[in-house]
């Protein structure tokens, strides 16, 4: 498990421990990874990212256009793997999980301990820090160092 | 009838604080009679995880699946019995639960939920 946020890797670890789930992956709803466990490959993360911020902005426009409050939770069940996808609100923003998980487990386990990963990390969020100034010089470098706390290299 | 009957059945019996219809493979909430104080879905989700376990161990022991399992605490008592297409009849009940009683009625409820 490879988080940007300290404190995110109790939580997301015991997530990982009781649901188990094969795949996690937490972002911002702009699709910015914070912390993610099981990819291998930085390429995919940022591809699984971009796309499950782009599910959760399709049907939150959906739910608009239907006069309903934005949809809580997106599953996709399939016949070997099935993926939760759910937007929540933390002290620091409204962020988005992805879970894949297997027959190992079931959605009903998912859902309840994903339910209590977002409690808890509502509880251990430090208050907000000022944003700081990304210059286009240390663009390269902020990412560089964001993809080596993520994949350890 | 409906779920919901079948599951009133369970809940007339003293000492029942709640029963639910579960699908095993999802670990979701079907059909439920809850007091309110019953978290559902963490029942649920549980529930069929434990169901899916113990029928990993018996057919590791050459045994067929278990008609029914009951896991009992210092203060309550929680029975599951498998039912028809992938559903799974589960009753949460205290202590004081005559437990004979709400077995057998599980076990028939379970044979006639789906």
């Amino acid at each position: 498990m490879r988080s940007l946020e300290p404190w995110v890797e109790a939580p997301l670890t015991t997530f990982l421990a009781e649901s188990g789930a094969r795949i996690t992956l937490l972002t911002t709803s702009s699709g910015q990874v914070v912390a993610q466990h099981g990819f291998t490959h930085s390429l995919d993360v940022m591809s699984v990212a971009a796309l499950g911020a782009g599910i959760i902005a399709a049907t939150s426009e959906l739910a608009r256009v239907m006069g309903s409050p934005p949809l809580e939770a997106v599953v996709h069940q399939g016949n070997a793997l099935g993926i939760h996808l759910a937007g929540f609100d933390t002290p620091r923003g409204r962020w988005l999980g992805l879970v894949v998980y297997g027959k190992e487990t079931s959605l009903g386990l998912v859902q309840l301990f994903f339910g209590r990963l977002v409690e808890e990390l509502g509880r251990v969020a430090p208050p907000e820090q000022p944003v700081r100034q990304v210059l286009a010089e240390d663009f390269e470098h902020e990412l560089n160092s964001s993809l080596r706390s993520l994949f350890g290299r | 009838m409906s779920l919901r009957d079948l599951l009133d059945e369970l809940t007339r019996i003293p000492g029942v604080r709640g029963a639910l219809v579960v699908s095993r493979e999802d670990g979701l909430v079907v059909a439920d009679s809850l007091m309110e104080s019953v978290d559902g879905k963490a029942v649920a989700a549980l529930a069929a995880s434990l169901t899916g376990r113990m029928a990993g161990v018996t057919a590791a022991l050459g045994q067929p699946e278990p008609r029914a399992w009951q896991l009992q605490g210092s203060e309550g008592t929680l029975l599951a019995a498998p039912g028809r297409e992938g559903l799974l009849v589960v009753a949460l009940a205290n202590a004081e639960v005559n437990a004979g009683e709400l077995r057998i009625r599980l076990l028939n409820v379970a044979g006639r939920a789906a």
